[in-house]
């Protein structure tokens, strides 16, 4: 419109009294304010039920088009290992070096898919969602921990598959099972707070989803997702090992490997692994959370 | 208002010298070489506008005080700021500098970006409540109204298909059920009357009109002049980002008419054309600035 080009100026503002003194004489808050650690806490506390409604309402919808529905749930997963088998087993040759390879394979597959799909969903957290985060009220951190728990959904199915592969590869059932899920709680700790982090970088700097696939990619191949790192770092001094071990998608593969697998001994695992998955765990979980948490009012600005 | 009491009025929402900036990347010149993207980079700050990052300043300095019991309609053309401001009013939207203090928790009138289109209806009806932060008991208690107050089980059981395969007219009737159910302190409305049909419409009304019983203030924007006229009693116009007028609403939808030339300032005299194009407003189509959109 033409005449928008010739506006007069606009009336002056009614601010005849100082406003901030108003505001602070009638007890007003400031808006978009960040809360304290203790409240923001107590807010994510009180929107939980929005958080899994959130992380079943994604799962659900993620198959809702294709025809077989649900059934992708399980299907995906096992596709992917199916994959990795033929290559990494069949044509590679890996297998040879490693007992129950099958089993060895598609648990890494899973717990590895887990990490990833949670640290890649939270890359998008906040910047693929930014309709949410402009029209509503929550912490924000209730999105990219919604979306770990979807992952966590996601893998419950993938380990109902993966019990049936294990029971027709003959591998018996055992108390060790029960050990699977300490495991994954603090795999989730850690999926959940490095979500958190990369959740704040992708809101800031959203070229980093483009990124992270590179970076995952490396970080499985180094995490002996499809091979014993045992068993081709003989070579390899000492402390490469070591380190190679106590990665963390390391060692949450092989404690789930050791707990579901009788063929893999104890002795396989790095030194104080359930110290090391307890580590990584917190150290993701509570840095990622106060990290997140810092800019928690700057989320949404275009 | 008019009921303005002998003590002073209670304050609700206070917006003090208020600007909001909008950033977007990948705009301006050599947007995709790689040089560009380099130089933005290394040099964050200093190379903003030559990397490609443009500002776009939304709102300007706007400065207003609202106080308890008023309803007040924010106008203005399109892009003028008017839902930023409701954005930034709600919190949801940082602003640039400026402050704006708020009694309790404004909040917008809207669910939509909450809800799923691969969902059914009743399970978006959960997901919608959960987001605006009810608790399942009182989704659960409400759910027979929300359904019923949008009608999308008049023509059969609608409400347990997945949201793509309702209407246009449909979902925008169930977002709205959904985004009245719960009762707010200050409630910030988007153009969330122009929805439905005449008869949605009428109840979306009787709704607003119950909700603002409840709210302390209602903030109200919208291109329909009628109803700003039935809701409000003192508006705020913005044009390009910064604050025209503010006042009772007839007074300021009468200038905002003859601004957009919806209709005329003076009564109308009956004049030939040639006398028109003397009077120094233009006339757009009279049907274009007051359709609500």
């Amino acid at each position: 419109m033409s005449q928008v080009l010739h506006t007069p100026p606009p009336t002056p503002a009614p601010a005849a009294e100082d406003l901030a003194a108003l505001a602070a004489r009638h007890g007003l808050s400031v808006s978009g304010a960040r809360p304290s650690l203790r409240e923001y806490v107590g807010q994510l506390w009180a929107r939980r039920h929005f958080i899994s409604a959130f992380a079943t309402a994604k799962l659900t919808a993620q198959y809702s088009q294709a025809k077989l529905g649900q059934v992708w749930q399980v299907m995906t997963p096992l596709l992917n290992a199916a994959v990795y088998y033929f290559i990494f087993g069949v044509l590679l040759g890996t297998k040879h070096n490693v007992p129950d390879y099958v089993p060895f394979l598609v648990t890494g597959v899973f717990i590895w898919t887990f990490t990833q799909s949670s640290i890649m969903a939270g890359t998008r957290a906040i910047s693929g969602n930014l309709g949410l985060v402009r029209a509503l009220h929550f912490p924000r951190a209730a999105l990219p921990i919604s979306f770990a728990l979807q992952q966590l959904q996601q893998l419950l199915f993938s380990m109902a598959a993966l019990v049936v592969i294990l029971l027709c590869f003959g591998v018996p059932v055992a108390a060790s099972w029960v050990l699977a899920i300490p495991a994954l709680v603090l795999q989730f700790t850690f999926n959940a707070g490095v979500s958190m982090v990369v959740a704040r970088l992708g809101a800031k700097t959203p070229d980093i989803a483009q990124l992270m696939p590179f970076v995952l990619r490396t970080w499985m191949y180094v995490s002996g997702v499809m091979w014993s790192i045992d068993k081709l770092t003989t070579k390899e001094p000492h402390i490469v090992r070591v380190l190679l071990e106590l990665n963390p998608a390391a060692v949450y593969i092989d404690l789930m490997r050791f707990a579901l697998i009788d063929s893999f001994h104890a002795d396989s695992l790095p030194p104080h692994v359930w110290a090391a998955a307890t580590g990584w765990a917190l150290l993701a979980g509570v840095g990622g959370f106060i990290y997140f948490w810092k800019a928690e009012e700057t989320y949404g600005r275009g | 208002m008019a009921e303005q009491t002998p003590t002073e009025k209670i304050p609700t929402v206070i917006a003090d010298d208020v600007d909001i900036v909008y950033r977007v990347n990948g705009t301006g010149a050599g947007r995709g070489t790689a040089t560009a993207a380099l130089n933005r980079i290394l040099r964050r700050k200093q190379a903003e506008k030559a990397a490609g990052v443009r500002k776009v300043h939304a709102v300007k300095k706007v400065s207003f005080v609202a106080y308890k019991g008023e309803a007040i309609g924010l106008i203005g053309t399109n892009g003028s700021g008017k839902s930023t401001l409701l954005k930034a009013v709600a919190g949801l939207l940082p602003v640039e500098s400026g402050h704006i203090h708020t009694d309790g928790q404004p909040s917008l009138l809207g669910v939509n970006a909450a809800l799923m289109s691969d969902l059914t209806g009743e399970r978006n009806v959960y997901l919608g409540g959960l987001a605006m932060g009810m608790s399942r008991e009182q989704i659960k208690e409400r759910y027979q109204d929300i359904v019923d107050f949008s009608g999308i089980n008049e023509k059969g059981d609608f409400i347990t298909l997945p949201m793509r395969t309702y209407s246009s007219g449909m979902a925008a009737r169930l977002r709205f059920s959904i985004a009245a159910a719960k009762d707010h302190d200050v409630l910030l409305i988007d153009e969330a009357l122009a929805t439905g049909d005449r008869s949605f419409q009428k109840r979306s009304e009787a709704r607003i009109r119950e909700l603002r019983q409840h709210a302390g203030t209602v903030f109200l924007v919208s291109h329909n002049n009628k109803s700003i006229r039935d809701t409000c009693e003192r508006v705020l116009w913005l044009e390009r980002g910064e604050l025209r007028m503010d006042g009772p609403t007839e007074e300021v939808m009468k200038e905002y008419e003859a601004f957009t030339g919806d209709k005329k300032p003076a009564p109308k005299k009956p004049a030939p054309k040639a006398v028109v194009a003397k009077v120094n407003t233009p006339q757009p189509s009279g049907a274009e600035a007051s359709l609500p959109s």
